[in-house]
C-alpha cells in the first residue's frame, strides 16, 4: 500500500469534515450516503485508482463512475483532497455558477467521467465503457462504478447486471453501498434485497462482502476484482449510513438531509446539529483531544 | 413537372414510382458509416433485421453488440462507448426506444453531451396491424424537447441513407425517424441532404405545404390536385425538424401567409406544433394541419389507416384550401 491504513482513516476524517461542511454551505444535499462512503472514496483516489488529477483524461487511467449521484458530496472532497481542484471551491456546492453541481456534471468538472443522478444508469455507462475499451485494445484501465442499494430497485440495474455478466466485462468492479436505507426508509421494508449476493452470483458475477469502513478490506477486495479477468465483479460494501457522527447514524431520516446552524420555529432545534457532527469528527468522538478543541 | 426541383426522382408521377421502406435507407447507410469511420458501432435490442442493422452486423460483427430486449441499457451503454470516442448507432421500435427509455436519453446522451445516435425504427402508423401499442406517433414531439438533440424525419430510402451518414459525422446526439413499410422513393442519388436545411420542392405563391416523412409523396400528389383548381403551392420538404431551417421557412410563409403541414405523427409537439410556433414568433398565418390529433392509432393496413386519419392528398388539397381562404378572408 502506498499509504499507511492510519493515514487513510485520517484522510477519510477529513474528507467526513469537508462534507459536512459543504452540505452546510449548500444549505441542501444528501448526508447519509456521503458519510457513509467516505472510506471506499478515501481508498479508491488513493490507493486503488491509477490516476492523474493534473492530466484528468489521461487515456490509461481508471475511471471511477459514481451512479447514485446524489452522494457526490464524498467525491468532490476526496477530488479536492487528491488535488483535482483547491479545497475552497467546495463551499460552492449546488450553489449558482459552480462547478459542483447537485448532482455530477461531466461536461462541468475535469476528472467527472459521466453526469448521474437519476438512479439506474451508471452501471450501464460503466458497462458500454468496459465495451470500448476492450474495442481500443486497452487493457491498463479499470473501471469502478460506485451504486448505492436503494438504486437497485431500478429496472435498468439488471439490464446492465445482465448484459456485463453475458459479456464476461472483467474490467468492471461494481462498489455497492450496502447501507439498507433509502429515502422511505429501510431498504428491507420499502424493497427487499436479500438475498443480495445471490442475485449478482446469478447474474454471473463474482461477489466479495466487505465492511465498507475497513480501509484495508476495501483495498484488498479492489485487488482481488482488478485480479479476476473474466468476470465482473461486485463488492458488497456494509456500511453505516451517516457514519461518524451519532445522531445520523443508521437513520434513515438524514439520507437526503442536511445539517441545521439555525433553529426554525416549529422544527425540532437544529441550531448545533453542524457544529456538533464536526465536533464529533475532529475529535472521533471524544477519543482525542486535539488543536480544535 | 417542371415546378418540381430537378434532383426529385424522374419518376414521380409514373404508375410504378419505386417503393422502399426508409429503415432500408438506414441500413445502407449505417453499413456506408461503418466503412467510412471505424469509430461507428451499432447496437440493438433484439430486433437487427427489423431495424435493419443485419449488413453492419455482418460487416463489422466486432462493432455490433446485441443488448438483448432492454431499451434503457441500450442507449445508456452507448453513452458509455461514446464517451470512450465511439459514434454508437442504436435502435429498435421507436415505441421503445426513445419511447420508454427517454429518462435515459436525456441525462445520459442530452445532458452528458455524448453523440448517441437513436435511431427509431417502425414510427407513425406503418407498423399497422401491430396496433396503437407499437405505433409511434409521440417521438417528435419527446425527441425535439431535449437540448442538444439533432432530430431528423427522412421522407424516402435515399433520404434516410443520407441523413445517416450526416449524423454519424456530428458530435451531438440525433434522433432519427423511420418507418416500417414500402413508401415510394421521391428524391433521388444526387438530391441535397444537409442537417438544418429545408428544400423548395416546388414553388408557389398562395399556400406553403411543409412536410416532412414519408408523406412527402401525398402532399406531392396533393400539389396536383390543387394545380388543377388553379392554386400554386410553394412545397417544402423539412426533414430536419431540429435544427429547423428558420429562414427558408418564414421566407415561404410570409410570401403565402397560407400554411399546411403533412406528417405521420401526433400533431402536438410534431412538425405541425414546430411551424405553429415559428408562425407564432416570426410570421403570422393562416395553418391548418395533418397528422394525427390527439388519439391513439390501432390495427390496419397502411392504406387503411392512412385514410382513417385524414393523411391522404385529398386531405392535404383541402387543408390547402382552408388555409388559403382563412388568409384571404378579413
Amino acid at each position: 500500500m502506498k499509504h499507511s491504513v492510519k493515514e487513510l482513516e485520517l484522510k477519510a476524517n477529513t474528507i467526513r469534515q469537508d462534507i459536512i461542511q459543504m452540505l452546510v454551505a449548500a444549505g441542501s444535499g444528501h448526508s447519509a450516503g456521503s458519510l457513509g462512503m467516505a472510506d471506499v472514496f478515501t481508498a479508491l483516489y488513493f490507493e486503488v485508482l491509477n490516476h492523474n488529477p493534473k492530466q484528468p483524461y489521461w487515456e490509461e487511467r481508471d475511471r471511477l463512475l459514481l451512479s447514485n449521484g446524489h452522494i457526490v458530496p464524498v467525491r468532490y472532497a476526496a477530488m479536492a483532497e487528491a488535488g483535482y481542484f483547491s479545497k475552497s471551491e467546495l463551499k460552492t456546492l449546488r450553489k449558482f455558477g459552480s462547478r459542483l453541481q447537485g448532482h455530477p456534471e461531466r461536461t462541468r468538472l475535469p476528472g467527472l467521467e459521466h453526469t448521474s443522478g437519476p438512479l439506474g444508469s451508471g452501471l450501464s455507462q460503466a458497462a458500454g465503457m468496459a465495451l470500448g475499451l476492450k474495442l481500443k485494445d486497452n487493457t491498463s484501465s479499470h473501471i469502478y462504478v460506485c451504486m448505492g442499494d436503494g438504486e437497485l430497485d431500478e429496472g435498468n440495474v439488471w439490464e446492465a447486471a445482465m448484459f456485463a455478466g453475458a459479456r464476461k466485462l472483467g474490467n468492471i468492479t461494481a462498489i455497492i453501498d450496502r447501507n439498507n436505507i433509502q429515502i422511505d426508509g429501510f431498504t428491507e421494508q420499502v424493497m427487499p434485497l436479500e438475498p443480495l449476493s445471490m442475485k449478482w452470483q446469478a447474474f454471473g458475477w463474482h461477489v466479495i462482502e466487505i465492511d465498507g469502513h475497513n480501509i484495508e478490506q476495501i483495498v484488498t477486495a479492489c485487488g482481488e476484482a482488478k485480479a479476476i479477468f473474466e468476470r465482473p465483479v461486485a463488492i458488497i460494501a456494509h456500511t453505516i449510513p451517516g457514519k461518524g457522527v451519532d445522531y445520523m447514524e443508521r437513520d434513515p431520516v438524514w439520507h437526503g438531509m442536511p445539517p441545521g446552524t439555525k433553529d426554525v420555529p416549529g422544527d425540532p432545534p437544529k441550531a448545533k446539529q453542524a457544529d456538533e457532527a464536526l465536533h464529533e469528527l475532529r475529535t472521533l468522538r471524544g477519543r482525542i483531544r486535539g488543536e480544535h478543541e | 413537372m417542371s415546378k418540381y426541383a430537378e434532383h426529385l426522382s424522374k419518376e414521380l408521377f409514373s404508375e410504378t414510382i419505386t417503393q422502399t421502406p426508409t429503415r432500408k435507407g438506414f441500413g445502407e447507410g449505417l453499413k456506408q458509416a461503418g466503412e467510412l469511420d471505424e469509430r461507428v458501432v451499432a447496437l440493438c435490442a433484439d430486433l437487427t433485421e427489423s431495424t435493419q442493422m443485419e449488413s453492419f452486423a455482418k460487416a463489422y460483427p466486432d462493432r455490433y453488440f446485441e443488448v438483448g430486449v432492454a431499451e434503457q441499457n441500450l442507449v445508456t451503454v452507448a453513452a458509455g462507448l461514446a464517451a470512450e470516442g465511439f459514434i454508437p448507432f442504436t435502435s429498435s421500435y421507436a415505441a421503445f426506444s426513445p419511447g420508454r427509455n427517454w429518462e435515459q436519453i436525456r441525462t445520459t446522451a442530452c445532458l452528458n453531451e455524448q453523440p448517441v445516435k437513436v435511431v427509431g425504427s417502425h414510427a407513425g402508423l406503418s407498423v399497422g396491424h401491430d396496433g396503437a401499442t407499437h405505433q409511434m406517433l409521440e417521438d417528435i414531439a419527446l425527441m425535439r424537447s431535449l437540448p442538444n438533440m439533432t432530430v431528423i424525419v427522412p421522407c424516402d430510402e435515399h433520404e434516410a441513407r443520407k441523413a445517416t451518414l450526416a449524423i454519424a459525422k456530428t458530435k451531438q446526439p440525433a434522433y432519427l425517424r423511420l418507418a416500417r413499410e414500402k413508401t415510394p422513393i421521391v428524391t433521388s442519388t444526387d438530391s441535397p441532404f444537409e442537417i438544418g436545411k429545408a428544400q423548395v420542392w416546388r414553388e408557389g405563391k398562395d399556400v406553403t405545404i411543409i412536410v416532412a416523412g414519408p408523406l412527402a409523396y401525398e402532399a406531392i400528389k396533393a400539389c396536383e390536385l390543387l394545380a388543377k383548381n388553379d392554386l400554386e403551392v410553394e412545397l417544402i420538404n423539412s426533414p430536419s425538424i431540429k435544427p429547423l431551417d428558420v429562414d427558408t421557412l418564414v421566407k415561404s410563409i410570409k410570401k403565402t401567409r397560407a400554411v399546411v403541414t403533412v406528417e405521420e405523427a401526433q400533431i402536438t409537439g410534431g412538425l405541425g406544433g414546430v411551424i405553429a410556433e415559428l408562425i407564432g414568433e416570426h410570421a403570422p398565418a393562416a395553418l391548418q394541419r395533418i397528422g394525427v390529433r390527439d388519439v391513439f392509432g390501432q390495427s390496419g393496413t397502411i392504406t387503411e389507416l392512412w385514410e382513417h386519419y385524414g393523411l391522404l392528398a385529398a386531405d392535404i388539397a383541402t387543408a390547402a384550401h382552408t388555409a388559403y381562404k382563412r388568409a384571404h378572408t378579413k
